[in-house]
């Protein structure tokens, strides 16, 4: 029983089935839009400020890193290009999911599982009524809706930053830095990293709702929930990226190979 | 009306640790049942797998001649809808009031027109006592009111079967009472089939039908409630009964040697108290499933402890008061006892017929 190897197949066996009856549920009538827009009002509101606070200086790093390291190497001319690359490739995707398990996913994860504790999942499926379908899908639907959008505000506020770091305090040439922005990117990785955000979301919301409706062990039970939501999600979070980045590098071709 | 559940060999584990095996018994179609238990024995588990929250690893519950325990999760989805389920804390949404609340079920699952769901959501609150509180939000109400607005949420779909998580605990006398006579009163008027898990004896004493008594991990008897409260066996008899002397520790079960020497010590078990009468509904009508008291011991050549079935405490009549101080009715093991209780009722219910 607490051999922790079977203990974390059951886990990762339980949570596959969770996430399959989720996918399941997602098509069927009716889906509860009401729901789905207040939560999505929800976590917009708590990872808006934190998203756009954490891309400023994220952006301004990667290219404070890369001004420093270009001009070492003479390319100067290139640090637009490559920081626009490194933002909107893997620093917006990975920002915002970050922030949407880290403020969303805990969140929904003590909702479901403050709810779990006083039976009301009980009582509602007594009531004839499916809580993924009522209560998950919204959630999981919001939350990938919410980081598609959020990836697109830390792509804006990120290069902004980047820019902003790199003519005022670096002394870059504004033309170059514009110029720039198409020579390494293209149409593709913004693509790319609008995917990562969408995937990143339902993955963060599926692992604190599936927390949250497993929690048990009264009020404790649900701190540990939500505690273990946040970790499981941001190491599934960084796997999955890694998985779809080298995904991505096989099958679009990049610009100047 | 009503509903019959069969429940047959049903087991269920958490793990290795066996919460309760093999247990068999029915539900009578539109009766009140009580299964009692002391603490820990998996009442709340017997009624989470009775709806389906949880899967036995044997037996089968039927209902209406399908077996909840093999049902697909739509199908399962279908038949909770004849259930109602009060939990123990109510278990409302705690983000809505308590109209919507009620209303939630009435919204989820059928397309009445918001001013008939206001009628019945309003009806129900004023059937538990709850109209004016319906603006208030669970956190602001207390563990009573709670209560009430989570049976008036179980009722609201009119189900065949009423299951009760201990309706009593956390409440004080009056209300247990009060509650205890709205679950008869329900019954009555429904005729839906009731099954009240609790370890308070006196609801147990006289609220029921039938009784069931679940005990080391087991199902240790369930029959009519005339039954159990005379029965000689020790558990049924200490658990009813409240008593020290019998096989119920304070840990868990008290071991063979602890038996020994209470039975060595000689010690004699206090005597059986008398059976009250069952709560009779407050309109004066009868119960769906009544018999008259003492019928079942009649029967069975079962001598009920003395002074059972006398007409006590509430359950007198002002036309029973002369003859209570003539002595014609007493509070002894006199069969005219019962005898009088029973011609009153007849009286009475000749009467309702003429009217």
């Amino acid at each position: 029983m607490a051999n922790p190897v079977s203990g974390a197949l059951r886990h990762s066996g339980s949570f596959f089935a969770y996430c399959l009856d989720a996918l399941r549920a997602t098509p069927r009538r009716p889906f509860q839009v009401r729901e789905m827009i207040q939560q999505a009002w929800f976590v917009s509101s708590v990872s808006i400020l934190p998203t756009a606070l954490v891309a400023i200086p994220f952006g301004a790093v990667i290219a404070l890193q890369l001004g420093t390291l270009t001009s070492q190497l003479g390319a100067q001319s290139y640090t637009g290009a490559a920081s626009v690359l490194a933002v909107v490739r893997e620093a917006g995707p990975i920002v915002t999911a970050l922030l949407i398990a880290g403020a969303g996913g805990s969140a929904i994860c003590a909702d479901l599982g403050a709810r779990k504790i006083r039976e009301e999942l009980d009582a509602m499926e007594v009531l004839g009524i499916d809580p993924i379908q009522r209560l998950v899908v919204p959630r999981v639907v919001a939350c990938m809706i919410v980081a598609v959008l959020l990836n697109g505000l830390v792509n804006v506020v990120g290069v902004s930053g980047g820019y902003f770091f790199n003519v005022v305090m670096q002394g870059g040439t504004p033309g170059a830095y514009l110029a720039s922005f198409q020579a390494l990117g293209q149409i593709q990785d913004l693509v790319i990293g609008e995917i990562k955000a969408l995937v990143f979301g339902m993955m963060a919301a599926l692992v604190a709702s599936y927390k949250g409706m497993t929690a048990k062990g009264g009020p404790k039970g649900v701190g540990d929930a939500v505690n273990q939501s946040v970790v499981i999600s941001f190491m599934l979070l960084f796997a999955l990226n890694f998985v779809i980045t080298s995904i991505y590098f096989q099958i679009v071709p990049q610009k100047g190979t | 009306m009503g509903v019959e559940v069969q429940i047959e060999g049903l087991t269920k584990s958490f793990g290795r640790q066996n919460i309760w095996a093999d247990v068999s018994f029915t539900l009578p179609a539109g009766e009140i049942s009580v299964l009692l238990g002391p603490s820990g024995t998996g009442k709340s588990v017997f009624l989470k797998t009775l709806v389906g929250l949880l899967k036995p690893e044997q037996g089968h519950i039927m209902i209406q001649g399908r077996d909840l325990t093999r049902l697909s999760e739509r199908e399962l989805y279908e038949v909770r809808k004849l259930f109602g389920v009060l939990f123990q804390d109510g278990a409302l949404f705690g983000s809505m009031d308590l109209y919507d609340n009620v209303a939630f079920p009435l919204r989820e699952h059928t397309r009445k027109s918001e001013s008939e769901v206001r009628r019945i959501v309003m009806e129900k609150l004023d059937l538990v006592g709850l109209a004016g509180d319906e603006h208030k939000l669970p956190g602001q109400i207390s563990g009573g009111m709670r209560k009430r607005a989570g049976l008036a949420r179980a009722l609201v779909l009119e189900p065949e079967i009423i299951l009760f998580d201990e309706p009593d605990s956390g409440l004080d006398p009056v209300r247990t009472t009060l509650l205890n006579h709205l679950i008869v009163d329900l019954n009555q008027q429904t005729g839906a089939t009731f099954l009240i898990v609790t370890h308070d004896i006196n609801t147990a004493r006289t609220v029921p039908d039938n009784i069931g008594l679940i005990y080391r991990r087991h199902l240790a008897m369930f029959g009519p409630r005339e039954m159990l409260l005379s029965s000689q066996e020790p558990v049924v008899r200490q658990f009813l009964n409240a008593q020290r002397q019998g096989p119920i520790g304070m840990a868990e079960e008290k071991d063979a040697s602890e038996l020994e020497a209470e039975a060595a010590s000689g010690q004699e078990l206090p005597p059986l108290p008398p059976i009250p009468l069952q709560m009779q509904p407050l309109n004066g009508e009868p119960r769906p499933a009544e018999r008259p008291p003492g019928e079942w011991c009649r029967r069975n050549g079962v001598v009920p402890p003395p002074g059972s079935f006398a007409p006590a405490g509430g359950f007198t009549t002002p036309a029973d008061w002369p003859r209570l101080q003539d002595g014609t009715v007493h509070g002894g093991a006199d069969p005219r006892a019962d005898t009088v209780v029973l011609e009153r009722d007849r009286a009475a219910r000749d009467w309702r017929h003429d009217g």
